[in-house]
C-alpha cells in the first residue's frame, strides 16, 4: 500500500499524463532547428511584436536596421506558427476550442507581457527554449526570474477567487 | 543592408514557413496555446508544462550544440552558426518579473498566443492586442 502513495503523488502533479507535453516539446524544439540549420537564424517569437510595429510606426524604437530586415520573415514565422497550430486543430483535436479566461486578464496580462518580453530582451521561446538550450546565464535569469513570479502572481489571482 | 536582401529568397522563406508550421504544431499539441493550462501549472494543478519547456530546450540544445561543433555556416543564407547568448543588464530582471506579473495574469506568452489563433480561440485578440500595446508602449517610451 505505502508503495503506491509515490506514484499517486506522481500522478496528481500530472493529471493529463505526460505524453502530450513532451511530444509537443519536441515539436517546438525541432520547429526552432529547422530554421537554425536551414538558416542559422535563432527564432524566438516575442520580436515579431516590434519588428511588424516597424510597418506602421514611425518611433525609432521600431525601425532599427534589425527589425527592418527581419520583419518579413517574421511575418511568415508567426503565420507558419499560426497555420501550423491549426493543422493540430483540425487533424487531431476535431476542431476550434476557445478559452474562458476573462478578457481584461488576456488585455491587461498580455499588456505587460508585451512590455516584459521587450524590456526583458526575450520571450518564452527566446529565452526559454533557444536561450536555455545556449546554457546562457542571461536567460537563465530571466526564466528564473519570470517563473517565479509568474506562479506567485497566478497563485495571488486564484487566491482572490477570480476564475477562470 | 543588401546583405539581408539575398535572406530573403523564396527557399529562405520556405525554411521559416516550415519551421514555423511545426513550432506552432508543437505549441497547440503542447496545450500552451490554451490558457487554462499554462494557469494549471503555475498553480501547481499540473506540471505538465515542465515537459514542454524542458523538452524544446533539450532539442535547441543539442541543435545549437551540433551547429556551433560540427558544421561550418547555414546553407541557405551563409551565416556562422552560433548560440543565443545575450547580455546582462539590470532590464534583464526588471523585464522577466513584468512579464512573469502578466504571464501569471494571462496564462499566455508571444508564441503560444499566436498557435492559440490558430486553434481557432479568437478571445485570444484580447491578449495580442495587449502584447502588441505593451511593446509599442515599451518603445515609444524607449524612443523618447
Amino acid at each position: 500500500m505505502s508503495a503506491l502513495v509515490p506514484l499517486a503523488a506522481v500522478g496528481d502533479l500530472f493529471p493529463r499524463g505526460i505524453a502530450q507535453y513532451a511530444l509537443g516539446g519536441l515539436f517546438v524544439g525541432l520547429g526552432a532547428s529547422i530554421i537554425y540549420f536551414g538558416t542559422g537564424i535563432i527564432a524566438g517569437a516575442s520580436t515579431f511584436l516590434e519588428s511588424t510595429l516597424s510597418y506602421v510606426s514611425d518611433a525609432d524604437r521600431f525601425n532599427r536596421r534589425k527589425y527592418l530586415a527581419s520583419r518579413d520573415w517574421r511575418v511568415v514565422f508567426t503565420v507558419g506558427i499560426v497555420a501550423g497550430a491549426a493543422v493540430y486543430a483540425v487533424a487531431f483535436a476535431g476542431g476550434a476550442w476557445t478559452t474562458d479566461v476573462q478578457w481584461w486578464r488576456l488585455l491587461g496580462g498580455g499588456f505587460l507581457v508585451g512590455v516584459g518580453t521587450r524590456l526583458g530582451k526575450g520571450c518564452t521561446s527566446g529565452h526559454g527554449v533557444c536561450g536555455i538550450g545556449s546554457a546562457s546565464p542571461t536567460s537563465i535569469t530571466n526564466v528564473a526570474t519570470f517563473m517565479a513570479v509568474a506562479i506567485g502572481t497566478a497563485q495571488l489571482v486564484s487566491a482572490l477567487g477570480v476564475n477562470p | 543592408m543588401s546583405g539581408n536582401t539575398e535572406e530573403h529568397g523564396p527557399l529562405f522563406m520556405a525554411v521559416i514557413l516550415a519551421g514555423g508550421l511545426v513550432f506552432g504544431f508543437g505549441l497547440a499539441l503542447s496545450g500552451m496555446a490554451k490558457p487554462e493550462i499554462v494557469l494549471d501549472f503555475l498553480q501547481f494543478d499540473d506540471l505538465g508544462l515542465v515537459f514542454v519547456m524542458g523538452g524544446a530546450a533539450v532539442v535547441s540544445g543539442v541543435t545549437f550544440f551540433v551547429g556551433t561543433t560540427f558544421l561550418g555556416d547555414a546553407p541557405v543564407t551563409g551565416r556562422q552558426y552560433t548560440r543565443r547568448v545575450k547580455e546582462f543588464d539590470r532590464n534583464v530582471l526588471l523585464g522577466g518579473a513584468v512579464f512573469g506579473v502578466g504571464w501569471g495574469i494571462s496564462g499566455i506568452c508571444p508564441g503560444a498566443a499566436y498557435a492559440s489563433v490558430g486553434i481557432g480561440n479568437f478571445p485570444i485578440l484580447w491578449a495580442i492586442a495587449g502584447m502588441f500595446l505593451g511593446a509599442y508602449a515599451q518603445g515609444y517610451w524607449r524612443s523618447r
